[in-house]
């Protein structure tokens, strides 16, 4: 009996002992899967979708925006969290010969307008002043809700622009334009508010790149389909419906975002489209994003994924100044960071991006501009007379 | 000082421009014509391109395939009018219903000032049908207009099959955003100038003609079409209208991209295009349909229906089908294609033509000049007559006088008002006097007209004499006995450059053409040295006489010689086509010639015969 009972006993701790020790490395495990659960710091995704251009022979940016918002959709972003402007009526235009249809492949393959699409802003609503009010928030009170972009510190933001532009601006509507200073004014007041977490900006214009150089808002990652004095070049005519139907750089990203389901884990280092389909130098910038863009996945930002794991265990969570620390470390920025950076402070910003040149310390003038002065003085008083010395001295 | 207040310098200056005179004279004429021929080379030829966005790069795919549907309507419209004699409105009423349309007709009538030889109708009066297709899905506030003219004989007949069969082809479409009319007008241009003077609510002509019922919104582009058989080998493409009117540019690119599609075979003036231009054989090629254009804008009159359309600002191109010899021939299924592509274009436009030229010469069908370049050849021309006149200004001041003086010359002034008379007699007495006329001598009216025409014209080169002869009792003054005829020339070539530089503004090919011909002439006038050659260098050169050399030189241009008496016969068929024009679409050129130019060679005239 008492061998039985000591041996049952030892089994016991025994087992207890394997038990504690697997599910001590269970439990690793599962802290290492509720890092990576945390891994992105986003609860909620949103999405903000604008053409820019009206008129018929723009079909083709209309066609971008409802590619976008297609994969958008069905990747998982309600339509209450997206808005949605377009500045023209293609599907109902006059001159369409497949009324209520946007297409996107000739032949009429992909129908992108649906049955259920929502816009948001229509036909003249979409101004320069509705976006701004919609991304900063600054909206009238009568607005109804499907207008406005109700995010806030955990949220996830695509911003998708498409139309006509130019080095440093985009044309809106044929009637004015938004600069890349007044959209990165914006940005920042979007960080200040708390609107966002992370931001990814696409933009399918012509000199695409000039509109996220003036970025200087943390946490945004920006796309664009051209450099800077380059044309974003369109894709294929249909020679039924007589006009473009879409830009080269947006057919090859809804190529790309088609192949992607809820559940990818592609990252945002494959979504590059390459020179000779795209013709034009895609453009990116990512100097203000924290994370590596290898770390981040597509539907971070494409997709509203609800995370969801199942287990027994309890975790022990770490606090999250300590990932951030380590991330901090390995970029070896400022030691003397102890506490976790609050929302409201500013990263360091200036060192990240050096948009303001620094200030340099003051040396004294070096003895070429003191032989210089010198000189000057000589000639000065060889020519008028030594006699101005004694207003001098 | 400076260097026309200064008196030493200004001494200096005057007596450089009097010396040098005649020779910057002949430089200065012979770079005016040299420019112009010099218009055809590259880079002052440059190639088309469209200009509108709208109407961009891409192709839309044609559809059309009516043409056994147009046939049969081109048939039973024949036997119909043959049947008729006149246009069968009830048929074309009927059939366009039946296709589709929203059908009205509208009559008008005109008495023309003179029974017209060619066409032999004195008292005008018809029908135009015209059927309206409403875009489905848009507000009827654009529209465009394919038109088929139809004279008094059958040779339109199967342009209406054509347009029967677009007709049906474009209900079955619903991507139209444009109403589009389709017009079968009689009696050619005279029902076509009814119609759009009731569209636009106008009465510029003094036609008569009934109001319109149904009307479509404000008209953005026109094609008028002409077919005589139902295989053509090319088409031919007129863009000369009213007065030198010319449509936008766009309208012929839009023509030249579709020619180019279909790979039809599409000619300007008659002439095919030059395919080299790097060589000299493409550049001559040019040259001929460049003078072809200048002489056919010159004549002011509208060469097809759409030459009616360019005064309301509607632009429009003539496309006429050419059945020759050649062994490759086009369906009306191809001509067919060409329009629907053309109007399905035209169907993406938001704003009226507006983005390419207005005022241009044409080479070639892919090849134009621009107002730019052009204009430089008459300044150069004129420049001429502004140095003769600032040579004589500065005679006269050297002879020292005013130019009132008491008891003094006869005064410069004096066969102005005889001149300006008898211009007005040639613009009037004509018309109103052609019963009196025919009462009198054994001619028809419009016979009667040119003859009369002619008449006061010759009559003309006898005022000198008639205007001097009360002088000869004055007194005339010995001190400066050159001061009268120079201050006349002087008046005489100021008022030539006016009219010529106004002209050339409006109608760069007229004012061209007068101002190579009278220019010289009215230069070198003065009643020194060999008058008799003087004379007949005059008279050669005077309006009328540019008008029988230019019809020579059109037809030596299309390669069809007149012998001379045909040349004549031309020549009065041309007058009183001028006369009849101005009085039925407002034509300008026989007011101006006969008001403006005819009174201002006579002074020249005067010059010559000064005593």
């Amino acid at each position: 009996m008492a061998v039985t009972d000591s041996l049952s006993r030892a089994a016991t701790v025994l087992a207890t002992v394997l038990l504690l020790s697997f599910g001590s490395v269970a439990a690793s495990h599962i802290e290492d899967q509720a890092e990576q659960f945390f891994r992105s710091g986003h609860t909620n995704n949103w999405a903000v979708l604008v053409c820019t251009s009206r008129f018929w022979f723009n079909y083709r940016h209309v066609a971008n925006t409802l590619s976008v918002y297609r994969s958008v959709k069905r990747l998982g972003i309600p339509d209450s969290h997206i808005v949605l402007m377009l500045a023209d009526d293609m599907a109902c235009n006059p001159r369409n010969p497949k009324p209520a249809t946007v297409f996107s492949h000739k032949n009429m393959e992909l129908n992108v307008y649906g049955d259920d699409v929502e816009v948001d802003y229509r036909s003249y609503e979409v101004t320069v002043e509705n976006f701004l009010r919609v991304l900063t928030g600054r909206i009238p009170p009568s607005t109804p809700r499907s207008k406005r972009l109700l995010s806030d510190d955990r949220s996830n933001i695509l911003i998708y622009m498409t139309g006509h532009g130019g080095n440093g601006f985009l044309k809106f509507q044929d009637s004015e334009e938004i600069t890349n200073i007044e959209l990165a004014d914006a940005f920042e007041q979007m960080w200040q508010k708390r609107r966002y977490n992370e931001l990814l900006f696409i933009i399918d214009t012509c000199q695409g790149a000039s509109m996220y150089e003036r970025f200087y808002s943390p946490n945004i990652m920006a796309l664009a389909s051209s450099q800077v004095g380059e044309d974003s070049l369109s894709h294929q005519p249909d020679p039924a419906i007589g006009v473009h139907l879409m830009d080269r750089y947006t057919f090859y990203v809804l190529e790309f975002l088609e192949e992607i389901n809820p559940a990818s884990q592609t990252n945002m280092n494959d979504l590059v489209c390459p020179k000779s389909l795209c013709v034009s130098t895609p453009g990116h910038r990512t100097d203000l994003f924290q994370r590596d863009p290898k770390n981040v996945l597509i539907t971070d930002f494409f997709g509203s994924v609800r995370k969801v794991e199942i287990t027994t265990e309890t975790i022990k969570l770490q606090q999250d100044s300590e990932i951030m620390e380590s991330s901090y470390k390995e970029d070896q920025m400022d030691e003397k960071l102890m506490e976790p950076l609050k929302y409201a402070e500013q990263l360091p910003v200036a060192q990240i991006i050096h948009q303001k040149p620094k200030l340099k310390d003051w040396h004294p003038p070096g003895g070429f501009i003191l032989g210089l002065w010198a000189l000057i003085i000589m000639v000065f008083f060889k020519t008028y007379g030594i006699k101005h010395m004694k207003f001098i001295f | 000082m400076g260097l026309l207040s200064d008196p030493v310098r200004r001494r200096a200056l005057a007596r450089l421009v009097l010396r040098l005179n005649a020779p910057l004279c002949v430089l200065s004429y012979v770079a005016g014509i040299a420019w112009f021929l010099a218009l055809v080379f590259p880079p002052l030829t440059q190639r088309t391109y469209m200009s509108e966005n709208a109407m961009g790069s891409t192709m839309v795919e044609e559809q059309f395939a009516g043409g056994d549907r147009a046939r049969a309507f081109a048939r039973d419209f024949a036997a119909h009018r043959k049947k008729s004699g006149a246009l069968p409105v009830a048929w074309l009423e009927r059939t366009m219903r039946s296709v589709g349309l929203e059908v009205y007709t509208q009559s008008f009538s005109r008495k023309l000032p003179f029974p017209d030889e060619t066409h032999e109708r004195y008292m005008v009066s018809g029908t135009n049908v015209y059927g309206i297709l409403r875009a489905p899905r848009a507000a009827s506030t654009e529209s465009l207009v394919l038109t088929v003219p139809c004279g008094s004989d059958s040779t339109n007949s199967q342009a209406v099959g054509l347009l029967l069969a677009l007709a049906a082809h474009f209900r079955g479409q619903i991507y139209w955003a444009k109403d589009i009319v389709f017009l079968v007008t009689e009696h050619d241009l005279l029902g076509t100038e009814a119609w759009l003077e009731a569209y636009h609510d106008v009465n510029v002509t003094g036609m008569q003609s009934s109001p319109l019922q149904g009307r479509a919104g404000a008209i953005q582009a026109a094609v008028a079409l002409e077919l005589s058989s139902d295989v053509v080998t090319s088409l031919d493409v007129a863009v000369e209208g009213l007065n030198g009117q010319l449509p936008n540019l766009d309208l012929l690119n839009l023509f030249q991209t579709f020619c180019q599609k279909g790979g039809l075979l599409c000619t300007l003036q008659g002439k095919l295009q030059p395919e080299d231009w790097t060589s000299l054989d493409g550049p001559l090629q040019g040259l001929q349909t460049l003078l072809l254009m200048v002489l056919r804008q010159a004549s002011g009159r509208p060469h097809g229906s759409h030459g009616l359309f360019l005064r309301y600002r509607v632009e429009a191109l003539t496309l006429r089908g050419i059945n020759s010899f050649r062994q490759y021939k086009y369906d009306l299924v191809a001509v067919g294609k060409a329009l629907e592509g053309m109007f399905r274009k035209l169907n993406h436009l938001l704003e009226r033509l507006h983005q390419s030229f207005f005022l241009y010469l044409l080479p070639g069908l892919s090849r134009f000049v621009s107002i730019g370049l052009y204009m430089p050849a008459v300044g150069f021309l004129l420049l001429v007559l502004g140095l003769k006149a600032l040579e004589l200004w500065m005679q006269l001041h050297e002879a020292g006088m005013g130019l009132e003086e008491p008891g003094g010359a006869p005064g410069p002034s004096v066969p102005l008002p005889p001149s300006q008379a008898m211009g007005l007699a040639l613009y009037v007495l004509p018309v109103l006097g052609q019963h009196v006329a025919t009462q009198h001598f054994p001619v028809a009216e419009a016979e009667a007209v040119v003859l009369t025409l002619l008449a006061i014209y010759a009559a003309g080169l006898a005022l000198p004499h008639n205007t001097h002869r009360p002088l000869s009792y004055r007194v005339v003054s010995t001190q400066a006995p050159d001061r009268g005829w120079m201050a006349l020339k002087l008046v005489a070539l100021i008022y030539l450059a006016l009219q010529l530089g106004c002209i050339a503004l409006t109608n760069f090919s007229l004012g061209f053409l007068l101002a190579t011909t009278m220019v010289p002439t009215a230069a070198l006038a003065k009643p020194h040295g060999p008058r008799t050659l003087y004379a007949a260098l005059l008279v050669l050169t005077s309006p009328a006489a540019t008008l029988l050399g230019s019809l020579f030189l059109w037809r030596e241009l299309q390669e069809a010689p007149l012998s001379l008496a045909e040349g004549w016969q031309l020549f009065l068929a041309a007058l009183a086509q001028g006369v009849l024009e101005h009085h039925t679409y407002g034509a300008l050129l026989f007011p101006l010639l006969s008001l403006g130019l005819y009174p201002c060679w006579l002074l020249f005239w005067n010059v010559l015969f000064w005593k």
